[in-house]
């Protein structure tokens, strides 16, 4: 964190879908962005720079797609800068927005974040044969399925833990109406009956491809001031870190990631967060398959290690728990690959804020939004809340 | 917008949403000098792993650096044909692109001598038999069919060996103390052993050398 103050002060989101075929790339990005300065009660000239982020170039096929979508985006002759760090960049890029405020930069930067799986094959990009190597590569169920299969052996957890993560955020999701999945339907034995994708992972257990886009807008202490005088309770950032590690070093834990955990310790200390499960009242965490819930609950200090798998099956991670995760609904209900870590970021600052309608948890001081992306290696989280650092 | 009149022959057409248009990229891989020295191994049916000291990690297939000494990795080290398996996924999707038959069994083996898992196709035994720990061997294709490629080995099978019921999962160690909280103590830089000087670190490491 740099000198100067600042905070979220406007949140938008497109509805996601599987296919949004009545927007453009610039159109979906329009629709985000538009609610955004909508919430923060500004228009397109009230920004001073943009902040884009989006999954890897190849989804769509579109190399560097900010340069088209500047002029869309309004900031033609304005700084523009484009982040990259794979599934973690919307944390990233919110991340990369804020500094340019802390740093005394600009006044109100505008950051948004998008993927349109609809025009793309992620599953296809994430499985390119590797010359000169087996083509086993299954897009990224088929790299996490091991991981996850170390971490039940790891922690002994039993089968249904993942059943229910899924169970909880499908439920979570039908209270979020831009989620793209909405199943009213769902049951605890209809996750448990569907297909076996990628042994330990089921399709209920998976996240499905969305079209969506979500956007921020940040200001400075003396902009967040003033929205505060009008009513509108601005999110406070109270800590952001990022952390990378290399996928292919030897004795690497990728069921905990030491990025990851140094990560939360980090964003932890710079927000006074010295008991994680006690002093934060709620968390959006990158949980793109139903186990990561309880793996990360390890990795961010939630829980004992091999522990984490016990507080979902208690319940505490529920929207009534001790500690709701994944109030919104989650990966599991919407990934926009590119925007699901600002998703993420954003619900938290909704959860501040108050404004985050059926699937607000009461009285939320403190928040933590998570992103992960990569084979677990880029990490990226903040804590937003109601008081100013 | 002016009004645009059909041909008769289109006007009960169903309209054009989107057109999938299939592209292709043909392109000359040049593999590096880790590999090629890794891939020359392959073709004499030995696998080589490298190391950057002689006491620093064997990886396989070397990338030509060890991540974590940010060294280059000189040393040749001929690792064992067998290995044991530390993880693994049984694929049921068929998607776009993928040349495999389903359901297949990828795995991470653990190479008897290396320090990093390598990912391969276990066949000879069926999918729900597979298991962490079981004890596979490489089975390599006809001599006259072997290429500078590690398909080279077709897959790993089960030897018949007793399980590793020990086996040393990379990493597995550290997740006790490092990637998370242990007794609600945030882990730190501090905690992490420096691996250049062998100094520091408060966790519990194992299976060092």
């Amino acid at each position: 964190m740099g000198k100067e103050r600042v905070a979220v002060v406007g949140i938008g989101q497109t509805k996601h879908e599987a296919t949004r075929g009545d927007v453009s790339v610039a159109g979906l990005l329009r629709e985000a962005a538009g609610r955004a300065l909508a919430d923060a009660e500004m228009t397109w000239s009230d920004v001073d720079a943009v902040v884009i982020g989006k999954a890897p170039d190849f989804f769509e096929g579109v190399m560097m797609p900010e340069l088209f979508l500047a002029d869309a985006l309004g900031c033609t002759g304005k700084p523009m800068f484009r982040v990259h760090t794979a599934g973690s960049v919307g944390g990233s890029t919110a991340i990369v927005a804020s500094q340019l405020i802390s740093a005394g930069i600009h006044e109100r930067v505008l950051t948004v974040a998008f993927e349109k799986q609809s025009e793309s094959e992620a599953m296809w990009a994430l499985s390119l044969p590797i010359p000169f190597t087996p083509p086993l590569h299954a897009g990224a169920g088929g790299y996490f399925a091991p991981h996850v299969r170390s971490y039940i052996r790891r922690s002994k957890a039993p089968d249904h833990i993942g059943m229910l993560v899924a169970l909880k955020d499908r439920q979570n999701g039908l209270k979020n109406p831009y989620a793209h999945l909405h199943e009213p339907d769902i049951t605890f034995d209809s996750i448990k009956e569907s297909m076996m994708l990628w042994d330990p992972i089921r399709y209920a257990e998976t996240c499905p491809s969305s079209d969506g886009a979500c956007a921020l807008v940040l200001g400075s202490e003396k902009v967040a001031d003033e929205a505060a005088a009008q009513g509108r309770q601005p999110a406070w950032i109270q800590g952001t870190a990022m952390r990378s590690e290399p996928t292919l070093s030897a004795e690497r834990d990728t069921v905990l990631p030491l990025g990851g955990a140094l990560c939360a310790a980090d964003v932890y200390k710079q927000a006074g967060i010295t008991n994680p499960r006690k002093d934060v009242d709620a968390v959006e965490m990158y949980v793109p398959f139903s186990w990561f819930e309880p793996m990360w609950l390890e990795n961010l200090g939630f829980a004992e290690p091999g522990e984490g798998w016990k507080m979902t099956e208690a319940g505490a991670t529920a929207l009534d728990g001790d500690l709701p995760v994944n109030m919104s609904g989650g990966v599991l209900c919407t990934n926009p690959i590119g925007a699901s870590g600002m998703l993420r970021f954003g619900e938290a600052a909704m959860q501040v804020r108050g404004t985050a309608g059926d699937h607000q948890v009461d009285s939320v001081r403190k928040a933590v939004g998570h992103a992960y992306g990569g084979g677990s290696q880029f990490f990226a989280m903040w804590v937003v809340g109601k008081d100013k650092p | 917008m002016p009004e645009i009149q059909l041909p008769a022959s289109l006007q009960d057409v169903e309209a054009v949403r989107s057109v999938r248009t299939p592209a292709r990229l043909d392109y000359t891989f040049t593999p590096g000098d880790a590999t090629s020295r890794f891939l020359a191994g392959i073709t004499q049916k030995k696998i080589i792993g490298q190391q950057a000291n002689p006491d620093s990690r064997v990886y396989v297939p070397a990338r030509g650096a060890d991540p974590e000494l940010g060294a280059a990795t000189p040393i040749e080290v001929e690792v064992a044909q067998v290995g044991t398996v530390t993880s693994f996924c049984v694929v049921n999707l068929q998607f776009y692109g993928s040349g495999m038959e389903i359901p297949y069994t990828s795995a991470l083996i653990l190479l008897d001598g290396a320090d990093l898992s390598i990912m391969h196709l276990i066949q000879e035994i069926p999918a729900d038999q597979v298991r962490i720990g079981m004890r596979v061997e490489a089975v390599w294709r006809d001599d006259a069919d072997i290429e500078p490629t590690l398909e080279s080995i077709k897959w790993f099978r089960p030897t018949g060996e007793p399980d590793d019921v020990n086996v040393r999962i990379p990493g597995e160690i550290r997740g006790t103390g490092l990637g998370s909280w242990v007794g609600g103590v945030a882990p730190t830089e501090l905690t992490v052993r420096n691996p250049r000087t062998g100094e520091g670190g408060t966790a519990e490491f194992g299976g060092e050398g």
